[in-house]
């Protein structure tokens, strides 16, 4: 059986090298994605703590964004980050992060994307990204 | 209080070297003085973000202008601290030239006991011409106040 939507986001995730350099990965339930990004030495900026780059983290909540926005626009193309802010409220651990992204709008041509990355508990975000993005197909 | 010039040029290439995440983006120092820092991260296959395009990912691009926020502020500080992004802000004007690399410029403009304000700017081939500008708000941990504690 063909699953559109998982496909949309398997092409998504197999096609951005940058992606495969985080080992960023991303599941599907219903039409809910959970993006994962497994802990690994690269991504540290604090060996001391140790602690995740704090660019690793705002890099993760855009890339889930941009994979739920190809997953919910149907569209093999990738969108254009406009602008970020990135809120961070705890160290990233040695640990696996986990991120959703809630959609709160999406217009004709941008997209406004709330993500919220976790770690060992929903309810312990360790960040936020608020975001625009240009839809492609847009100008 | 003046900054030792030595102090400022080991801080520089720590930054650069000591974390993990630099080293695998293969970021480069540039220059650094007090308050201010510039790293360069060279375009690399595996760094792209638009395949269609060999554009440099966004996700680099956040990276390299958070690192040298931090590399700014411990220019600024004239003593080893450890920093903690508050939040920044990132606005991307344009997209890279593809295969091209990234430099950011960071400037620590004010440096309380406790927070640091930064402004940041990355540009891929001419610095007048920028291809992002970013502000962000960082924790500073004094290392002095851990020793008196």
């Amino acid at each position: 059986m063909s699953d559109p939507p998982h496909e949309q986001l398997e092409a998504f995730l197999q096609r951005v090298p940058y992606i495969r350099f985080l080992g960023m990965r991303a599941e599907l339930s219903g039409d809910e994605m959970t993006a994962v990004l497994p802990f690994a030495d690269h991504l540290v900026g604090n060996f001391q703590l140790p602690a995740l780059h704090g660019g690793v983290i705002g890099a993760f909540l855009e890339m889930t964004a941009l994979a739920q926005l190809s997953v919910t626009q149907g569209s093999a193309k990738i969108h254009k980050t406009i602008d970020v802010t990135i809120e961070y409220l705890r160290p990233g651990r040695a640990l696996t992060t986990y991120a959703r992204a809630d959609l709160r709008k999406v217009g004709r041509r941008v997209a406004n994307v709330h993500v919220e990355a976790w770690q060992e508990a929903r309810d312990q975000p360790i960040a936020f990204l608020r975001g625009h993005f240009l839809l492609s197909g847009g100008s | 209080m003046s900054v030792d010039p030595e102090f400022i040029r080991l801080a520089a290439e720590a930054m650069v070297t000591i974390a993990p995440q630099g080293r695998a983006l293969g970021f480069r120092l540039v220059s650094s003085e007090p308050g201010r820092g510039s790293i360069e991260v060279p375009w690399r296959e595996d760094l792209v973000g638009n395949p269609d395009t060999g554009v440099i990912a966004g996700g680099v691009v956040t990276s390299l202008l958070d690192h040298t926020c931090g590399m700014a502020i411990l220019s600024a500080a004239k003593e080893f601290i450890a920093t903690a992004t508050l939040d920044l802000r990132i606005d991307y004007m344009r997209a890279a030239a593809p295969r091209a690399g990234v430099t950011a410029m960071a400037h620590c403009y004010k440096l309380t006991r406790s927070i640091a304000f930064v402004r940041a700017e990355a540009w891929d081939v001419d610095p007048s011409d920028l291809i992002a500008t970013a502000q962000g708000a960082f924790v500073i941990n004094r290392l002095t106040d851990a020793a008196g504690r």
